[in-house]
């Protein structure tokens, strides 16, 4: 119960970082911290009392494994989480190049 | 030969990073490798590989500056590399229509716990490392040639 | 069969593009027309297969359903995939004329079949799991997009966008992650038969908030639709089509409707909590765009006010809400993306976009005056165009349930669409033509084809509501969503 409370605690932090920092890099740290909350969630869902890891090598019988599912279904996830951030981080640097400055309440061109 | 002074040495990393980079790197890329090939039997697979054989290129631009890296591997290259890999894992999926289904696995299976064996996954796990390595190399190298003239205001 | 080709396809083709497309001349142009062509009529040839087989499970890899992959093609589907593909091939032939202009064409037709890769795979997947990594597609290629021509404005736009698009994707992975966590399956119609085993409980509501927030992001929802005035009309005009007339109905309203008639089943607190976000959404983007002077900002707040006519009409639940809100999300993405080429070839022959520069453009722009006043008038509800039909249903389906307070707001912000649509025909097409604007010519040929072609839709789309065609198309669509939880009978009967 406590790890799914830690879990709410980080994603609560990846949220007051995109509400409360002006730093163009910090907000894209905290959309890093959420997906790296939600990413924890889904893996810890797959747990089972007592498992160990899901890998079948010779000789051993399929008993007592954590669920592997999650593991997979969060390998995209990462993968897609990377993308984003690519995208994001080069979208960035050439809004820097733009408006010459990081701060977001400077870069306020669009209103209304 | 020793008091030749080539371009390369000035850019780049100091003389130590620079020797030492020459002995791992390409153990690094090995390793990289063996991971792609043994996704069907130990963790790993073609994500993982893939971003391995990336950084093992990433380390050689840090250690000895873009243009030596750039030779190694250009960036037309990674971009041809890239869609290669796309085109290959769309192929092999295509190619499940044999067996009757899209994504169908129409390999002989082979003995379970062998390295040639599971049907179709080591071919994807090879082209997804095609694909993630040369993206990730291609978005590293995108990044580090973009010019950022800074404007005064 | 023909299922895994509307994911395949697209996705192949944009490779394909990304490869010859620098060396080749021209191939990146005419490689996707065919691409989207083939994708168009494919989707005419699912309306025939449904007609024959009814509902169609294809089994990826040949996996039985719930342990492996399923792409189901029901009406709903359908209608769907025509909508889509048909919008997506008339901006491609559109994008011929228009993206001259710009630098790397070949780069704007690998993200674009990238983003209809995405929007084809979100509306033909049985998984959880595939909608959300299809809906990631398309929604990162739709990010690159927006920032296409690297302009101030299209920069933090993108940026904005971005980040709210981000944060609306991981409530969706945490809503999968809980419903994962509590009925361990990821198939549609396994999730669907399971909670209607296991009955209501705490958890499945707290599932639909997070889906409610998170699709209801991507669908423009008040209070989540601030990313739209900003990201549409930066966008350059064919991908503002897009963007405003497919992607928001793909990954938000279809998504919205999917899960919750089908999967977790509609309760009349989801199904108020829908009306009520459909009402504000109506209001607040007819109120907003009163006072627009730029001429795509005006039509992004109107996709926000009649996105919100859509999502009332299905929110309702009854049987013709749902028929009027499908039909009126049909209209809407064909007039919609029609007024939004037109501010593209405004753009594209005068540029700029500010309504106070214009006027008196339809003297020397025949085809784009005419076709923006067809649109115009069909989506102000003038009789007998198709908008009418769609919004006279929505309100007749709102006084049928007794709504009476709903139908009168939907009926005052039909007249308020009328006055600043009214201003936009004004300031830009009637009046006198400024002298700077003398010189101007209307648009290339591939531009004034696809403005032909949807104007000719826009006008004769009341007669889907002819009763033979409206059987076989529209109630159809409708009857799956009142199926509700019996999707998952009719799925789990049609594997063979």
């Amino acid at each position: 119960m406590m790890i799914y409370l830690m879990c709410l605690v980080l994603f609560s932090t990846g949220v007051y970082c995109i509400l409360v920092k002006k730093n163009l890099i910090k907000i894209i740290i905290g959309i890093g911290i959420i997906e790296y909350a939600v990413n924890l969630f889904f893996i810890l869902v797959g747990y089972r009392l007592r498992g160990r890891a899901p890998i079948l090598a010779k000789e051993q019988v399929i008993q007592n494994m954590v669920d592997p599912l999650p593991q997979a279904l969060v390998l995209t996830a990462i993968v897609i989480g990377l993308a984003a951030t690519a995208l994001i981080v080069a979208i960035a640097i050439r809004l820097y190049e733009k408006y010459g400055t990081f701060d977001i309440t400077k870069i306020r061109r669009l209103k209304g | 030969m020793a008091n030749r002074v080539t371009n390369s040495d000035k850019q780049g990393m100091t003389l130590i990073v620079k020797t030492i980079t020459r002995l791992t790197v390409g153990l690094i890329l090995l390793y990289g490798i063996y991971i792609v090939t043994h996704g069907h039997l130990s963790p790993g697979g073609g994500f993982a590989g893939g971003v391995i054989i990336a950084l093992s290129f990433i380390h050689l631009m840090l250690a000895f500056g873009k243009d030596l890296a750039l030779r190694k591997l250009s960036q037309g290259a990674s971009s041809f590399f890239e869609s290669l890999g796309a085109i290959m894992f769309l192929t092999i999926a295509l190619l499940g229509f044999i067996g009757g289904y899209f994504f169908f696995n129409f390999f002989s299976k082979g003995k379970p716990f062998n390295l040639l064996s599971a049907g179709i996954i080591p071919l994807c796990n090879i082209a997804i490392c095609l694909k993630v390595g040369a993206g990730l190399f291609a978005v590293f190298v995108a990044l580090i040639l973009l010019e950022v003239p800074i404007r005064k205001k | 069969m023909i299922l895994p080709l509307f994911v395949a396809i697209p996705l192949g083709s944009a490779f394909i593009v990304s490869l010859l497309g620098k060396k080749l001349r021209g191939f990146a142009d005419s490689f996707s027309n065919l691409a989207s062509f083939s994708l168009f009529s494919l989707s005419l040839f699912s309306l025939l297969l449904i007609r024959k087989f009814g509902t169609i499970v294809y089994k990826v890899g040949g996996w039985i359903p719930p342990i492996g992959i399923c792409m189901v093609l029901d009406s709903l589907t359908s209608f769907m995939l025509v909508t889509i593909n048909l919008v997506a091939f008339l901006v491609t032939i559109y994008s011929m004329g228009y993206m001259e202009r710009y630098t790397a064409k070949w780069k704007f037709y690998t993200l674009f079949l990238l983003m209809l890769a995405g929007m084809n795979g979100v509306i033909v997947t049985g998984d959880m799991f595939n909608l959300f990594v299809f809906l990631e597609i398309a929604a990162i290629s739709s990010y690159a997009l927006v920032a296409f021509g690297v302009e101030q404005e299209e920069l933090e736009a993108s940026f904005k966008y971005m980040v709210m698009g981000s944060l609306a994707s991981s409530f969706i992975l945490l809503g999968i992650a809980l419903l994962y966590s509590y009925t361990s399956s990821l198939n549609m119609a396994d999730i669907s038969h399971l909670l209607a085993q296991k009955g209501d409980s705490k958890i499945v509501f707290f599932v639909s908030v997070l889906f409610i927030m998170g699709f209801g992001l991507k669908a423009a929802l008040v209070p989540f639709h601030a990313w739209l005035p900003d990201a549409h009309p930066s966008a350059p005009a064919p991908i503002s089509a897009m963007l405003s007339g497919v992607l928001i109905k793909a990954l938000g309203v279809y998504a919205l409707a999917r899960i919750f008639f089908n999967v977790l089943g509609m309760s009349s607190i989801s199904s108020s909590i829908l009306m009520v976000l459909g009402t504000i959404s109506m209001v607040l983007g007819g109120l907003l765009a009163l006072g627009q002077e730029d001429i795509k900002r005006l039509f992004a707040y109107s996709s926000i006010s009649q996105i919100g006519y859509v999502v009332f009409g299905i929110g309702m639940g009854t049987t013709l809400g749902i028929l009027a809100g499908l039909f009126h999300l049909f209209n809407h993405a064909t007039f919609k993306s029609l007024l939004f080429l037109n501010s593209g070839s405004i753009e594209y022959a005068t540029g700029t976009r500010d309504l106070r520069k214009m006027g008196g453009l339809s003297s020397r722009m025949p085809v784009t005056g005419y076709s923006s006043l067809v649109a115009s008038m069909s989506i102000s509800g003038i009789p007998p165009l198709s908008g009418f039909w769609s919004k006279l249903l929505i309100i007749l389906a709102a006084i049928e349930a007794k709504h009476f307070i709903f139908a009168s707001i939907a009926v005052l912000i039909s007249i308020l669409t009328l006055a600043y649509y009214l201003k936009v025909q004004r300031s830009a097409f009637f009046g006198e033509l400024p002298d700077a604007l003398r010189g101007i010519k209307e648009v290339p040929l591939a531009m004034k084809l696809s403005m032909l072609a949807l104007s000719i839709i826009c006008i004769f789309g009341g007669l889907l509501l002819i009763p033979g065609i409206q059987k076989n198309f529209l109630n159809l669509a409708t009857e799956i969503l009142m199926n509700g939880n019996s999707y998952a009978q009719i799925v789990f009967g049609s594997i063979k």
